[in-house]
């Protein structure tokens, strides 16, 4: 299908390296979203996006209604969790969950009790309510960024001390070959994600929307421009060069504005979200449904590929059977793309508002990497790499454990993206080598804040110790001095000059004592111990003893 | 466990890259051979088997396997380069013993594929000249130029028995870039030298034939332009500039592009990875100092080439040269070096 450019397209700004892929996008885009049977069981995690965990508000043997709150957003960085259909809680416990580690968390386990009835929608007047309520509802609702992410949308949506951020792009690049979910989310539900970019526009002030598609989707460009009629929202096709869906490098393509390292995009006022969170939005905000279902691609050596709408919960292998289970000669299964997606250890794990993509690998298209070589230092990963690294120097160094060289080639803006370990000739797993390097670092990092916490507290000991003297002997001499005053010390007491010497020397090593106090450095304690070191100043010299502050 | 990304690029291996440095050497092999007789069929077996036969023994002694690494195609490609870089019809213990420098010690003794720190072949190259410079300044004349040339019959005769039925000098002259120094010492402009000298026609197809090799390379990004651009650029500019200051001495830049290994150094040898800067602006100082010293090399030195010895200077340079060219990184503000 072809499509006319607008006129006004704006100029693309290449970002560096990236690499073009096999898209393998056909195998799951031949019809449309399918919804899911309703199944008996249901497994929810209270920890499906980036932060704290939602904490657990209904026990075993609970009823739930579809959309009702099962976790509530535990501090700032949370969203909450709702049941994915009416049933009982059998158990809040430990389950295997789809996560690169393998390791079991917190689940809320649900029986559906097969009636899938819903609690009261709660629509939001979105152009009245005032925007931190706003937020607050969508904290509620558990809006996650959907493209893999699952950072809460609620703190993307708020400019902050900005006021407003003045460009909003819809991420709808899906530029890691075989996911299709947002392709078939564009071609479907196009104007329902443009009214998700107009709320999401209207909370963060922007001024211009702009939509980056990768040109291998014509339909869904299509599909979009036809819904952007009549609004301003810019559709803009990209071309087909990963990882072009990253949110910095999208950013680079369509405003030429370069996020900062370590950096936001919001650094250089483009806020980026992707396709299907805008669809959540919509519905939440619109039809007042909190996120419990997304769509998920499930392609590659199953019977039947294809995109699914599914319930937050449904277990990765109901999801296969659905898709026509996995064909033999299957090899593996990865959660997301084949360049980020992670291997998953266990299918009794649900899907979560991360995953976007269940790809079954097989021999032909995964064939198990060739062993490495050596490096030739051909330059092929320098040249693919989106950052500008020098992945060949990171690996030399990561390899021979010198990791203070690793930080300073820039080990950190590494993006994992895989660009390098793609075009290694020699087969050499680079990313693999910067992933056991961060961990590495992160490691001694926390070993080292261990080891400053120990001797800030050794510091702390040290001083309180000599606080301690110092006031022994301050309150000596006070009484030394009053017995001297008070004439105690009486002029017939053969001893007086003597007893007079004992208590002027008090009174000296008072004195010196406190002032060898003094220097003691305390700059470079933690700040919580320089607190704690102050409030204790302020009760001691604040009364007597009581503690005055809580 | 599999970890991401899981797939890589298809038909990539460092095999595949020395097979397309090797093919793109053909054409160059064929040329030399139709322009200078058959006898670089003999040299550059010989340095094949050699290099070949070292590769497995060294390979064997550091106990390392001999599929993946003899199979690699790095240990042709330097055969391929040492003999294209060497005179043909030398003694065959003078292969033997470039080889041997190529492959045990520039690079196995630097610990093998990809940590040489010079460029193994010219290792060879260099080893040979400076022990032997009366065998290395003897070329075989071209075809048609000088009255014979050796057949594959009398090549091999004078490789293995040193002495064939003819004596070598019969077909081979002194190389134009010694002649044109003889020459230049007892009077004769370089100008005069240079339109004399032989095989200009001969030297001009070859050269041509490693640009096209090149050029393909180029094509297949298993090179980036950096380098021959670079190195070609500076060696011109730098040959034109002496060449502008005493045009009697100094040769003009069209017979440095035409004489030795310069297209064959800017294509294929200056470009090795292993021994090349990585960096796209490290890679034009590395590229364009080269370029530099080998007509400074071959100006002013004792040498009759200096692509050899300015590759080894560079080549020693790049550790610092990539240390201070690394590129800036994204979202890294210009300047801000660590
Ligand atoms: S692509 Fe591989 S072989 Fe080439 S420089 Fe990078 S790490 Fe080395
Ligand atoms: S994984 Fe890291 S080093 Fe490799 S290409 Fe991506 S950003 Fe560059």
């Amino acid at each position: 299908m072809r499509f006319a450019p607008t006129p006004d397209e704006p100029r693309l700004t290449p970002f560096p390296g990236g690499i073009r892929l096999p898209a393998h996008k056909e195998v799951s885009t031949q019809r449309p979203i399918a919804a899911l049977p309703l199944l008996p069981l249901y497994v929810v995690p209270l920890r499906q996006h980036i932060g704290e965990p939602a904490r657990p508000i209904v026990q075993a043997g609970d009823r739930v209604l579809r959309g009702q709150m099962i976790g509530r957003p535990e501090g700032y960085v949370s969203v909450g969790v709702h049941a994915p259909t009416s049933g009982r809680v059998l158990a809040v416990e430990p389950r295997p969950v789809p996560h690169p580690s393998g390791l079991a968390d917190l689940c809320v386990v649900i029986e559906a009790d097969g009636e899938d009835r819903a609690v009261e929608p709660t629509p939001l007047d979105w152009h009245v309510m005032d925007a931190s309520s706003l937020r607050n509802r969508l904290r509620e609702m558990g809006l996650a960024g959907l493209g893999g992410a699952v950072f809460p949308s609620f703190i993307k949506l708020n400019p902050g001390a900005r006021r407003s951020i003045p460009i909003l792009i819809l991420n709808g690049a899906e530029c890691e070959p075989w996911i299709t979910c947002d392709d078939l989310l564009m071609r479907q539900r196009a104007s329902e994600i443009l009214l998700g970019a107009q709320i999401m526009r209207h909370m963060l002030g922007a001024q211009q929307v702009l939509v980056g598609i990768e040109d291998n989707k014509p339909q869904a460009i299509a599909s979009m421009m036809e819904a952007a009629i009549g609004s301003d929202i810019r559709v803009v096709a990209v071309p087909s060069i990963y990882p072009a869906g990253g949110g910095k490098q999208l950013t680079y393509l369509l405003t030429g504005r370069e996020t900062p390292a370590h950096g936001l995009t919001t650094d250089v006022g483009v806020q980026v979200f992707n396709v299907g969170t805008a669809y959540a939005l919509y519905r939440a905000v619109v039809h007042g449904e909190p996120l419990t279902s997304r769509i998920v691609t499930v392609t590659g050596h199953v019977a039947a590929p294809g995109n699914f709408e599914v319930r937050l919960g449904t277990p990765i292998a109901d999801l296969l059977a659905a898709a026509g289970g996995e064909l033999t000669g299957a090899t593996g299964r990865v959660i997301g793309g084949p360049m980020m997606g992670f291997e998953l250890k266990d299918t009794a794990a649900p899907v979560t508002k991360a995953v976007n993509c269940v790809l079954v690998k097989d021999a032909v298209h995964f064939p198990p990497p060739p062993p490495a070589l050596p490096c030739i230092r051909c330059g092929a990963c320098a040249r693919a790499c989106p950052m500008r690294l020098s992945p060949h120097e990171l690996y030399w160094y990561a390899r021979h454990r010198d990791f203070g060289k690793t930080q300073a080639l820039n080990l950190f803006d590494c993006i994992e993206c895989g660009c390098c370990s793609y075009v290694c000739p020699s087969h050499i797993p680079l990313v693999d080598y910067y992933r056991f390097a961060k961990s590495e670092i992160w490691a001694r990092e926390r070993e080292k804040k261990a080891a400053d916490e120990a001797r800030a507290r050794h510091e702390f000991r040290l001083q309180r110790l000599e606080r301690e003297k110092q006031e022994k002997a301050e309150r000596l001499a006070k009484k030394a001095a009053e017995r001297l005053e008070s004439g105690a010390v009486s002029a017939q007491d053969p001893d007086a000059e003597r007893k007079r010497a004992i208590l002027a020397a008090a009174i000296e090593k008072a004195r010196k004592a406190k002032e060898g106090v003094q220097p003691r450095n305390v700059d470079d304690l933690p700040e919580a111990v320089r607190k704690e070191i102050a409030s204790i100043d302020a009760r001691r010299t604040g009364g007597n003893g009581a503690d005055p502050t809580p | 466990m599999p970890t991401s990304p899981h797939i890589v690029l298809a038909d990539n291996s460092v095999r595949a890259v020395m097979f397309k440095v090797l093919a793109a050497l053909v054409p160059g092999v064929v040329v030399h051979a139709w322009m200078f007789g058959p006898a670089i069929w003999v040299s550059l077996l010989l340095t094949t088997l050699f290099c070949l036969v070292i590769e497995a023994l060294v390979l064997a002694m550091r106990d390392l396997p001999l599929k993946p690494f003899l199979s690699d195609g790095s240990v042709l490609v330097t055969a391929w380069l040492l003999a294209l870089s060497l005179p043909t019809l030398l003694p065959w213990w003078l292969y033997a013993l470039g080889s041997l420098f190529a492959v045990l010690v520039a690079k196995h003794l630097y610990g093998g594929l990809g940590q040489n720190v010079f460029n193994p072949a010219m290792v060879g190259y260099a080893v040979l000249i400076v022990s032997f410079p009366a065998h290395m300044n003897l070329w075989p004349a071209p075809v048609g130029v000088a009255g014979h040339t050796p057949n594959l019959m009398e090549a091999l005769d004078l490789v293995f028995a040193g002495q064939g039925a003819v004596s070598p000098d019969a077909y081979t002259a002194a190389t134009p870039m010694d002649q044109l120094r003889a020459q230049v010492r007892t009077g004769l402009s370089a100008e005069a030298v240079a339109a004399a000298s032989f095989g200009l026609h001969a030297k001009e197809a070859l050269v041509l034939s490693y640009a096209l090799g090149g050029l393909l390379l180029l094509a297949h990004r298993v090179i980036t332009w950096h380098v021959p651009v670079a190195f070609l650029g500076a060696l011109v500019a730098t040959a034109t500039l002496l060449h502008l200051i005493d045009p009697g001495r100094h040769a003009d830049p069209l017979f440095h592009l035409l004489t030795g290994s310069t297209v064959l150094g800017a294509f294929f040898i200056l470009t090795d990875p292993v021994s090349a800067s990585t960096t796209p602006l490290g890679k034009l100082i590395y590229a364009g100092l080269a370029g530099v010293i080998t007509v400074l090399i071959r100006s002013f030195g004792a040498y009759p080439d200096g692509v050899a010895f300015a590759v080894l200077l560079m080549n020693a340079a790049v550790p610092f040269i990539d240390a201070y060219t690394q590129p800036r990184v994204f979202g890294h503000s210009r300047g801000r070096r660590t």
